[in-house]
């Protein structure tokens, strides 16, 4: 009994030790990162490269994941809205809930699916056949190489991303708020012009999607980086970044929000 | 020119070998190494000789590779000195030791080509990134890389569609595509057809008379490494079990070096992995070993 409890006790201890180490090894990986960029030629052709397969290629799944969540808004909010007689206000809702939230934080959660999925594993890959070992032995720093591009690709990519997830959810919720279920078009982008403000809703938005931007990309090179070279522990890594990545972002949201928006 | 290795003092092995310490490329000095739980180095004193082939034998797992890395500043030893061409190597800062690195090559077991490259690019990397040449001098290079190990027609290819000794070459080319003055070879053998064995026993030799290389070969293919290299050792158990040129490896009074040349079953290693006795092992389940017991 006495025995049980111990080993209890000292597999926390265990494990608090390992999450630390952890900690400490992806802190020491993301300064070598950060620290050395490559020449100015070859660092932005690599560069245009990482943004290019981060960015450009999770254009398709944010766009139609945005048109189709912005319909979605958009009939969910008239259902409620026109209880109360309210519907006209239907523009300012879908846009306040994608620029503030649902922008940044689907974005993030689809880019740690595709993109940083994609970049475990291949950084993962890239480990396992010894090409990140076989640059070092030629005198190249792999941190610099590969890890520091897809870093401030994807820290460039996700706030962009996201004003086009909220633009195409914004143009969608109109199709099926206006097009279809008929409310006044002027009220729809009057409104919306009337209660958005630049400086705290669009900004404050690409602040949290600049800071899941980072995260989410620094999770996912690092699971590469760090992951057991075999696929097992590729497959363990790709993993861990979709899920890392997303609960961080989620509860990185809740205190974004609580400092930008709270009124406490 | 006389070979230094046709010198009657050079085949007395490592008694000349200790006794150039100041030709020695790479010396290792009671290095011990851990891994985990695990000693995997436990005092090895090694030196290596300048311009020549040295192979590093010995049964898998017990080090070859991590040798290698140790060597290359890839890995720190817990304790002992590890210097190449002078320099101390674990002690080297992050820019020497990349500075090092460029006058090294290492061969990898798999190739570690770069799979989003062509075999051209691939070649071309080492060279794009540590030199200012321009691009018709570079392709001058890759082609004469390429043509020293026969795949100068392979330019355009993509690693996926080499074949395994193919990548190796490649690999190869790419290694020395900045001429260094120490290569070493991680399993260059492993899992090859005779004819593309006998292609890499061939380079390797070339290359180290051509180049006037230090060569470092890791493997556990017994009559090839011996027949191309100056020197071999034979690593166990965390140390060094037998050493001196090929010759006198195969007349070594040590069982389990002799064990490990002529590939016996049975001897200082035994074939079989510890267990219990057989006559109480026979004849039933263990109470622990009963599905459900």
């Amino acid at each position: 009994m006495a025995n049980g409890l111990m080993d209890r006790i000292a597999g926390l201890g265990r494990g608090g030790l390992e999450t630390l180490a952890s900690l400490g090894r992806a802190s020491i990986f993301l300064w070598g990162a950060l620290v050395g960029v490559p020449k100015p030629g070859v660092g932005l052709r690599l560069l245009l490269a990482q943004i290019y397969a981060i960015g450009v290629l999770s254009l398709a799944i944010v766009v139609v994941s945005g048109l189709f969540i912005g319909m979605v808004l958009a009939l969910q909010g008239y259902t409620i809205l026109s209880d109360f007689g309210s519907e006209s206000a239907i523009g300012q809702m879908i846009a306040l809930t994608l620029l503030r939230e649902l922008g940044p934080v689907v974005t993030a959660l689809l880019f740690a699916g595709r993109a940083g999925s994609a970049l475990t594993a291949e950084i993962g890959l890239m480990k396992t056949t010894e090409q990140l070992s076989s640059m070092e032995m030629m005198g190249v720093d792999p941190l610099r190489r590969v890890i520091a591009p897809r870093l401030l690709a994807g820290f460039i990519s996700m706030p962009v991303l996201a004003l086009i997830f909220s633009v195409v959810g914004i143009w969608g919720g109109m199709l099926v708020g206006v097009e279809w279920l008929g409310v006044f078009e002027g009220s729809y982008w009057g409104n919306m012009q009337a209660s958005v403000t630049f400086s705290k809703d669009v900004i404050n938005g690409i602040i949290k999607s600049l800071v899941f931007g980072f995260v989410c990309t620094w999770i996912a090179v690092y699971q590469g980086y760090d992951c057991v070279p075999t696929s097992a522990g590729i497959s363990s890594a790709t993993t861990k970044t979709v899920v890392y990545s997303s609960l961080a972002v989620l509860g990185l949201d809740f205190v974004l929000t609580a400092v930008m928006f709270g009124s406490f | 020119m006389r070979d230094r290795c046709d010198h009657p003092g050079w085949r007395r092995g490592r008694s000349l070998v200790a006794d150039m310490s100041d030709r020695s490329y790479i010396s290792l000095d009671n290095v011990v190494f851990t891994r985990g739980q695990r000693r995997i180095f436990d005092g090895v004193t090694l030196s290596i000789p300048r311009g020549r082939i040295t192979a590093i034998m010995g049964p898998s797992g017990t080090g070859k590779t991590t040798l290698l890395r140790l060597i290359g500043g890839q890995l720190k030893p817990d304790s002992g000195s590890i210097r190449v061409d002078g320099n101390d190597v674990p002690g080297l800062g992050r820019k020497a030791l990349y500075t090092l690195r460029e006058r090294m090559g290492m061969l990898f077991q798999s190739g570690a080509l770069f799979t989003d490259l062509s075999v051209f690019e691939n070649v071309a990397f080492p060279l794009r990134v540590h030199t200012p040449l321009p691009d018709d001098m570079i392709r001058d290079i890759v082609l004469m890389k390429l043509e020293a190990v026969g795949l100068r027609g392979a330019r355009d290819l993509m690693p996926a569609e080499l074949s395994g000794g193919m990548t190796r070459r490649v690999a190869l080319a790419r290694t020395i595509a900045l001429d260094p003055e120490l290569i070493m070879y991680d399993e260059p053998f492993a899992g090859q057809d005779p004819i593309a064995m006998g292609v890499l026993v061939k380079l390797i030799r070339e290359l180290n008379t051509t180049m006037g290389l230090t060569s470092v070969l890791v493997s556990h293919d017994v009559p090839e490494s011996l027949s191309i290299a100056h020197y071999a050792c034979i690593i166990a158990d965390g140390r060094i079990i037998g050493e001196g040129t090929p010759d006198e490896l195969r007349n070594h009074p040590s069982e389990r070096v002799q064990q490990f040349l002529h590939g016996q079953p049975d001897g200082p290693v035994p074939f079989h992995y510890p267990a219990p006795d057989p006559d109480s092992d026979w004849g039933g389940l263990a109470p622990e070993e009963v599905p459900g017991g």
